[in-house]
């Protein structure tokens, strides 16, 4: 089912605000108010936002170290995420977690995770949650070319099969795990290939192209959500930043790949189609739209300022549930 | 009373949290005919042998409302997992800042014993001491083991539980129906005056024998059984040791960095406790090797009542 004028507005809004909010992050990682590490989303915006925008509130997602991204398109609260990076009591993990740890399970956002294939079993017992409650919930696992080489990607995706279990499995494949390109690690060049090995379908798209990824997604979600049993979806895609933010990080890809898929901006792409599909659309509307955005993390950088630091025995909270 | 075995008081738990709850689930490389039974494919799921899927696949039920109940059999397949017990479990309660509860209970049985060799005969239940943000729990009895392990399932937190292999046919008295032991409750198994032997397990039954020998000799031996190695029930330990002023700490495990080293340290860094020591206390562990396959070697690398007999004798020696 092909997204609505609306929607696909939406989806534009989210892309944008994924990457001014990673700009942003960026910027205040390189200036000191954010701690530790970033790893910026930024080219591969089309891909949560596609998929995400298939879902409902009730369904849940998984990240992984990279999940800014995930996080927007789920529908967090941009004050909280920022919060949550500069340390802060307001944020998201009480200032426990950073970059790589923000979660709300209120949203079906079941976490980033700095273990790359952690998060592939972990959203496989959140679609067994939803198989048991029998509400047509879907749970979604986002993960890169790098985790699909790790036994927990064979071993999650055996089990959903074997069990039916509502889930997409979506490989965003950028082609780099950190700084090894997968044609050093990868037998095949696409991921979903495998899924014939697990007698469930797999199918490739252009990671890009947030229509054609939301396409894809909502045709998995409707055989999740008919009991068919999981989809592995790969999204050909790339991170136009080095692996992390920090200064200096080794960047060993071509230079020519890099600017090559940089011209193939996801958000430039969906403008196009904006203004080929709805000729109404324009470059001055497209314009206010970035002007809102950046006013939504200004304001989330303003929440995350004022928000105070947690008090340093708070470190010895919610270490166990009462 | 009636007296059931160890692992039929642990079944007995199982069976009747999973009536008690409906939210709970068994995830285990057997299903266990009787459970599937009673209680449905769907909610006894027989896994393939993936134990890091399916611990994972723990954590993220217990995520999304269920109150998972694994079955990693002997311990030595948990190590298949540690990524997700040790990166996963043990934080994510914390890391997302307390959002979320992840109730599940981790079973696995522990401790030689049965000629099963190097793999199939450990006891590293100090490896996840030192983590934060797991229970553990270590049952001696059958009623201990079915007391515990109800609590261990109502629990908001993931918890190990760590089951004796040699104790599984030991029978004792176990009350029918509900009970719960509480976890972090430490029992004297003995009443004594002279001497405390904080006994672990299987070792709490070999410290009783060597408490029945001694007191022949008229050493009146407290035997003390933590029960639990998360929460450790400090003052319980403590307040036998000011009482008795000696102290032998008996563990299958070996003594490097083991649970026998960590209550040494508690027990000692007390002011109170350490100023009412008689004598250095002594730990009775394993040989700190790999565990051998013949019975020769490896009756030889664990402790049992003779070794416990000795060390209590030369504490007792020592002042």
């Amino acid at each position: 089912m092909p997204a609505s004028p609306e929607l696909q507005r939406q989806m534009l809004r989210q892309m944008q605000t994924i990457r001014r909010f990673e700009e942003r992050a960026s910027d205040d990682y390189h200036n000191g108010a954010i701690y530790g590490v970033v790893h910026c989303y930024i080219g591969e915006e089309a891909v949560a936002v596609g998929v995400c925008s298939a879902l409902t509130v009730e369904d849940q997602i998984i990240s992984n170290h990279r999940g800014h991204g995930h996080c927007i398109a789920k529908g967090a609260d941009l004050n909280r995420m920022m919060a949550e990076l500069y340390g802060r009591q307001d944020g998201y993990c009480k200032g426990k977690g950073g970059s790589m740890h923000i979660a709300d399970f209120s949203i079906g956002m079941l976490g980033a995770n700095g273990i790359v294939g952690g998060g592939l079993s972990i959203v496989t017992g959140a679609g067994l949650a939803a198989q048991l409650a029998g509400k047509g919930g879907v749970a979604v696992c986002f993960f890169g070319d790098g985790a699909s080489n790790a036994g927990s990607f064979h071993e999650s995706l055996n089990i959903a099969a074997r069990w039916k279990l509502p889930m997409l499995y979506v490989c965003e494949h950028n082609s780099w795990a950190a700084n090894t390109s997968s044609q050093m690690t990868h037998a095949a060049d696409n991921v979903a290939g495998r899924a014939a090995g697990y007698g469930m379908p797999g199918v490739v798209v252009d990671g890009n192209d947030v229509l054609a990824v939301y396409e894809a997604a909502t045709e998995a979600v409707a055989r999740a959500r008919a009991g068919e049993g999981p989809t592995l979806i790969e999204c050909k895609t790339y991170r136009w930043r080095a692996h992390t933010e920090r200064l200096g990080a080794v960047d060993p890809r071509p230079p020519e790949e890099i600017a090559a898929w940089m011209a193939r901006d996801p958000i430039r792409h969906l403008v196009d189609e904006l203004k080929q599909q709805q000729g109404q659309y324009s470059d001055t509307e497209f314009q206010a739209l970035d002007d809102e955005v950046m006013a939504v993390v200004e304001a989330a950088v303003a929440f995350a300022e004022a928000s105070p630091f947690p008090a340093p025995e708070a470190a010895l909270d919610d270490v166990f549930a009462a | 009373m009636r007296e059931i075995s160890y692992a039929r008081a642990g079944m007995e738990a199982l069976v009747e949290e999973m009536q008690r709850d409906p939210t709970t689930i068994h995830l285990a490389t057997d299903a266990p005919p009787s459970l599937v039974e009673e209680f449905g494919e769907a909610r006894i799921r027989a896994t393939p042998i993936t134990e890091n899927a399916f611990s994972g696949i723990a954590i993220g039920a217990a995520g999304s409302g269920l109150r998972p109940i694994v079955n990693w059999s002997m311990v030595t397949f948990c190590f298949v997992a540690m990524d997700q017990i040790v990166n996963q479990a043990s934080k994510i309660h914390y890391m997302f800042g307390g959002q979320q509860t992840f109730p599940i209970v981790f079973r696995s049985s522990v401790g030689g014993g049965t000629s099963l060799a190097a793999q199939h005969s450990q006891s590293p239940y100090s490896m996840f001491m030192n983590l934060a943000g797991l229970k553990l729990i270590l049952p001696s009895t059958p009623y201990d083991m079915k007391g515990l392990l109800k609590s261990a399932i109502r629990d908001n937190n993931p918890v190990l539980s760590f089951e004796s292999t040699r104790l599984m046919g030991l029978k004792g008295e176990v009350p029918e129906g509900d009970y719960t032991v509480a976890l972090g409750v430490a029992d004297v198994k003995r009443p004594g005056t002279d001497i405390t032997v904080i006994a672990l397990a299987w070792l709490v039954h070999e410290s009783l024998a060597a408490a029945e020998v001694m007191e022949k000799e008229g050493v009146s031996v407290e035997v003390v059984d933590p029960r639990t190695l998360f929460p450790l029930d400090n003052e319980t330990m403590r307040a036998s040791v000011q009482k008795t002023g000696r102290l032998v700490i008996a563990d299958e495990a070996g003594p490097t960095a083991g649970a026998s080293a960590e209550i040494a340290a508690l027990i000692m860094e007390d002011p109170a406790t350490f100023a009412a020591l008689k004598a250095p206390p002594k730990r009775v562990c394993a040989l700190q090797v790999p565990i051998p396959y013949s019975p020769n070697l490896e009756n030889h690398v664990f402790p049992d009542r003779h070794r416990i007999i000795a060390g209590i004798r030369e504490v007792m020696e020592a002042g």
